[in-house]
């Protein structure tokens, strides 16, 4: 189990070093940089670039930048948004609310979706299961950014229970919809997953031998049927991660949250490149981080992994 | 009800529903278990053997639904005397809390499947002890999960009540699963091809078990099989099924050497022999027939060699042969040409009883 | 009983009639699916509104007398006005209290779904998105099939070291969330058709190789395939044709699954200014234009929207139908 987590990270830390590479020769490329400024001079333009190091051979450049990113966390100055300061401290001060937010709808997503799931997959084809069939269908159809703008146009605008915008005074009452946004995508995936396993766990020989041990319905469900199910569910959390980044930038947008997702979105407008790579590296760090997760909490909860053969 | 009877079923029908069809799955089927008796049902798959004992336990699925017939289920009564009840007036709730795992238990085919493999073996043993409140506590579950294991031939218990079903073999599975079944000492035992999944050797000790078990406690077994073969040494009486029916029924010694139907005839002429000298296995020519339409006679009659006119007019009725022997045949009515069992099989037969003579 | 003699003669039918009784009739695979995804009511539905939103792409621009791309500074903002229907006090042009087309004298003007902020025509502008988004999807989608059907076909039927190497790539390509690869190659190439089709692409064709390669690898193995080899036939192009029928079902479904995929990113590029430019408008191009104006002018970002969550809906139902059609699992016993 150990040598299985080692392995893993040492995987997961090498995926990193090729991301970050990949971005760094994308940084190289991206057009409009704001040293293509008409109204500077040449010479003003060759001080820029000489201060950005950015005229410098490739490899002693990214040598330069790995050593700067590993070591100090540092991953430039900001061209654009705050000019000259440095893009880790704009990242990091923005970063918590992204999580936050990001929490609350994995957790409210996930909680409910279980529920959810639990009961489409052990009442098949009843009026409770065709309900959450079709909710969920509508959940992972609708993007999370057009369920924000109806939220906010609806509980916001018209009849004023929460506010339009996302208010630094008020951390959580305010993300309130954001949150309820993020996680409709999360509720239905889950749901839709859970209900497909559960319904073939519950179909499985040692479920029927439950069964016939005549234990009562309910422990039948819980104990055996949502335990394995809930193995496999631990694997969309990956995916689902994505989901909720690509959502915040827009929920973000939307809500003018002050978070990372808009912070991305605001850099791509104004070319800012090195907030841009920071928050794509932070992204994929946050998806590699949660993907080991996901392989280790695999092996915990699950004792063909955890336990090894044989003894 | 006999006295001595405890489980009797009388012409139980029954249907699943598949789309539009109905799917006539047991048709008019009569059999009973008697106290402390081990009846093999014997027949290929798809001719309702499983069913009737998924009728048995309340374990149908949705779409199926029983006709009419009865199951009665003698029930015994600490204290008081015995009550019998039909099990197929039951609801659900009353097959789960009075009647599945504490009063009859069952034990499935396939070993590697039928335990769930995130719970260790002593928690899957115990579960239904504490379920059926049959221990005051934990720990006295715990002591009597490991006398069980320990009772099916598992060596080391206590080691063993903490380990994952993928930590053990087959063989030692399958023990695991009849230590599950005979956790409530229930009165009946059905055992659904047990050994059909497990090497040969292995079959041989499970099946050695299940009869020491039987000595040990006294518990009726029911032994649903495909293979005639296999329960020639438990089995006290026999009943073949086909397509729905019980087609032949009687002691296994009426069975095994003077069988009558011809797909008993069949069925015994696939065994292969022990010692290897037949020519060749047979195998009975084509496939059961769809049940969506029975066919109006006798349903063997597109697959036999000895197929009546009368067959495919009209259902035999059961003869009978012995106090205890009876089949559904036309060949034993008094107009049916004198009909001899295949050659094979009355060499084979003759050769056993002459083995039988000299030991 | 009838005891009639002759009705207990043997017969001997082997040939005629038990025969007809042993053989059962089998539906064909495709048939079987086919016959379970028109059941599926919610399948339907999606096919119906799809082909219903498809055919208003194909002629919904032409059926007005305005156009998409033209440029009008007098009929700007105006709010959806139907004929007919305003009599029932929907549609009939008015925002709140307030009706433009009164005030300004337009009684004679009928904008189905609106005019935006240039004063272009909306429900021109939203069935010409509508074909852009489908373009766009398809084009993916297709391109994700050929390489994920010939990257896994080319992994798995190599084996060793090029298979060890392909898949390290996938590896890699699957640790990276989609959201970045598609954002930062929009950026590098610049916003635009063919750059939101590059990245859509290259994304895309994992999951579909994944199958194809495992495919791969389980048929590899099968007599027909080391005859073909021993005899020198040319296997590759042997598997290929008996590889397809194989997965032709999960194809089917993943790429179902996929054209919502698409069609989602491409509007959510849009909505972060990663959008194609004008004046080509996509759905999701008008949803980011029009929910700035959310609140005065709802209709902008209500048409497109609908037509999106719609079409977005119908495609996973239709998804979820081909996949139940296909899957053997729910196959009755």
């Amino acid at each position: 189990m150990t040598k299985f987590i080692a392995k893993r990270i040492l995987l997961s830390l090498a995926t990193l070093f090729v991301i970050l590479f990949i971005l760094f020769l994308l940084l190289q490329f991206m057009p409009g940089s704001p040293f293509n400024d008409e109204k500077l001079t040449a010479a003003q333009q060759a001080v820029l670039m000489a201060k950005y190091g950015l005229d410098k051979p490739f490899f002693i450049r990214f040598w330069i930048y790995l050593q700067n990113v590993v070591l100090r966390g540092d991953f430039g100055i900001s061209y654009a948004i705050k000019k000259d300061m440095l893009v880790s401290g704009i990242v990091i001060a923005r970063l918590g609310t992204s999580v936050r937010i990001g929490l609350q709808a994995l957790l409210l997503g996930v909680s409910l979706g279980v529920l959810f799931g639990v009961i489409s997959g052990s009442k098949r084809n009843t009026w409770m299961d065709s309900m959450a069939t079709v909710a969920a269908v509508i959940g992972v159809s609708i993007p999370s950014y057009v369920l924000a703008l109806v939220l906010s146009f609806v509980l916001g605008y018209k009849f004023r229970i929460f506010s339009i915008t996302y208010q630094v005074d008020q951390p959580l009452w305010s993300s309130i919809l954001p949150t309820i946004a993020l996680s409709f995508f999360v509720m239905a995936q889950t749901t839709r997953f859970l209900r497909t396993e559960l319904i073939e766990v519950l179909a499985s020989d040692y479920v029927k031998l439950v069964d016939a041990k005549g234990v009562a319905r309910p422990k039948v469900i819980l104990r055996h049927g949502l335990r394995n199910a809930m193995i496999s569910v631990i694997t969309i959390l990956g995916p689902l991660t994505v989901n909720l980044m690509t959502g915040s930038l827009v929920v973000e947008r939307v809500y003018g949250i002050p978070g990372i997702g808009s912070l991305l979105v605001e850099g791509i407008q104004v070319n800012d490149y090195n907030v841009i790579i920071m928050i794509a590296f932070v992204y994929s760090a946050l998806y590699i981080f949660v993907n080991l997760i996901v392989d280790i909490l695999y092996g915990v909860i699950d004792p063909r992994i955890r336990v090894a053969k044989g003894g | 009800m006999k006295e001595n009877r405890i489980l009797e079923v009388n012409h139980l029908d029954l249907s699943f529903r598949l789309g539009n069809e109905v799917n006539h799955v047991i048709r008019d089927i009569s059999f009973h278990l008697n106290q402390g008796e081990t009846l093999a049902i014997v027949g290929e798959s798809g001719s309702g053997k499983s069913v009737t004992t998924k009728a048995i336990l309340g374990m149908i699925d949705d779409n199926g639904f029983l006709g009419k017939g009865e199951i009665l289920f003698r029930t015994s009564r600490t204290g008081k005397e015995d009550e019998i009840v039909d099990l197929t007036k039951k609801d659900k709730k009353y097959m789960q809390k009075y009647v599945r795992g504490s009063k009859i238990a069952i034990i499935f085919q396939d070993p590697m499947t039928s335990l769930d493999p995130t719970m260790t073996i002593g928690k899957q043993i115990m579960e239904s002890m504490l379920e059926h409140k049959k221990v005051a506590s934990k720990k006295e579950a715990m002591a009597k999960t490991i006398q069980l294991l320990d009772l099916v031939g598992i060596e080391q218990p206590e080691k063993r009540v903490r380990q994952y079903p993928h930590q053990l073999s087959g063989g030692m599975r399958q023990r695991v699963v009849i230590a599950i079944a005979l956790a409530c000492e229930p009165d009946v035992l059905i055992a659904d091809e047990p050994t059909t999944a497990l090497d040969v050797t292995i079959q041989s000790q499970i099946l050695e078990l299940i009869k020491d078990l039987q000595k040990k406690t006294g518990v009726s077994i029911i032994f649903i099989t495909h293979d005639l073969g296999v329960v020639a040494n438990v089995a006290d009486r026999v009943a073949v099924m086909y397509a729905g029916k019980i087609v032949e029924e009687g002691l296994a010694s009426e069975i095994y050497y003077d069988p009558r139907h011809p797909y008993t005839w069949g069925l015994l002429s696939s065994i292969p022999s022990l010692d290897g000298q037949d020519e060749e296995i047979y195998s009975i020519p084509g496939t059961p027939p769809n049940l969506i339409d029975p066919p109006k006679g006798d349903a063997f009659a597109y697959r036999s060699e000895y197929a009546l006119e009368i067959d495919f007019e009209e259902q035999p009725p059961m003869f009978q042969i012995s106090d205890t022997h009876f089949a559904a045949s036309w060949l034993l009515h008094p107009s049916a040409p004198k009909v001899d069992m295949p050659l094979v099989l009355a060499k084979r037969i003759a050769a056993f009883n002459e083995r039988r003579s000299q030991e | 009983m009838d005891d009639r003699k002759e009705r207990f003669n043997r017969v001997q039918l082997r040939d005629s009639k038990q025969q007809e009784m042993l053989v059962g009739s089998t539906t064909p695979f495709l048939k079987d699916a086919w016959r379970r995804f028109t059941k599926n009511k919610g399948a339907l539905v999606g096919l119906v509104a799809i082909a219903v939103i498809f055919l208003f792409a194909l002629i919904g621009p032409y059926i007005n007398e305005h156009a998409y791309n033209v440029l009008d500074k007098i009929h700007i903002n105006l709010p959806p006005r139907i004929p007919f229907l305003e009599k029932l006090g929907i549609f009939d042009g008015s925002e709140g209290n307030y009706n433009p087309y009164i005030e300004k004298g337009f009684t004679n003007d009928y904008f189905w779904f609106g005019t935006d902020v240039l004063g272009r025509d909306l429900w021109d502008r939203v069935w010409m998105g509508t074909r852009i988004s489908f373009y766009i999807a398809m084009v993916a989608v297709g391109i994700d099939m050929v390489i994920g059907i010939g990257y896994g076909m080319v992994s798995g039927f190599f084996g060793g070291k090029v298979d060890m190497v392909m898949q390290r790539i996938v590896e890699i390509l699957s640790g990276i969330p989609n959201l970045v690869v598609v954002t930062l190659f929009v950026l590098v190439l610049k916003p635009g058709m063919v750059s939101i089709i590059l990245a859509l692409m290259i994304t895309g064709w994992i999951s579909m190789s994944r199958v194809v390669r495992s495919q791969v690898l389980k048929m590899k193995e099968h007599e027909f395939i080391l005859a073909a080899k021993t005899l020198g036939a040319n296997s590759f192009v042997i598997l290929f044709k008996e590889l397809l029928p194989n997965i032709i079902g999960q194809i089917i479904v993943m790429t179902m699954f996929s054209i919502p995929n698409a069609i989602f990113y491409e509007s959510f590029l849009a909505f972060i200014g990663l959008g194609l430019q004008p004046p080509l408008a996509s759905l999701g191009v008008l949803i980011a234009d029009g929910y700035r104006a959310m609140i005065t002018h709802p209709h902008l970002v209500i048409f497109p929207t609908v037509v999106l969550s719609v079409l977005m809906l119908s495609f996973n139902l239709i998804a979820d139908g081909l996949r139940d059609a296909f899957d053997p699992k729910m196959k009755g016993f």
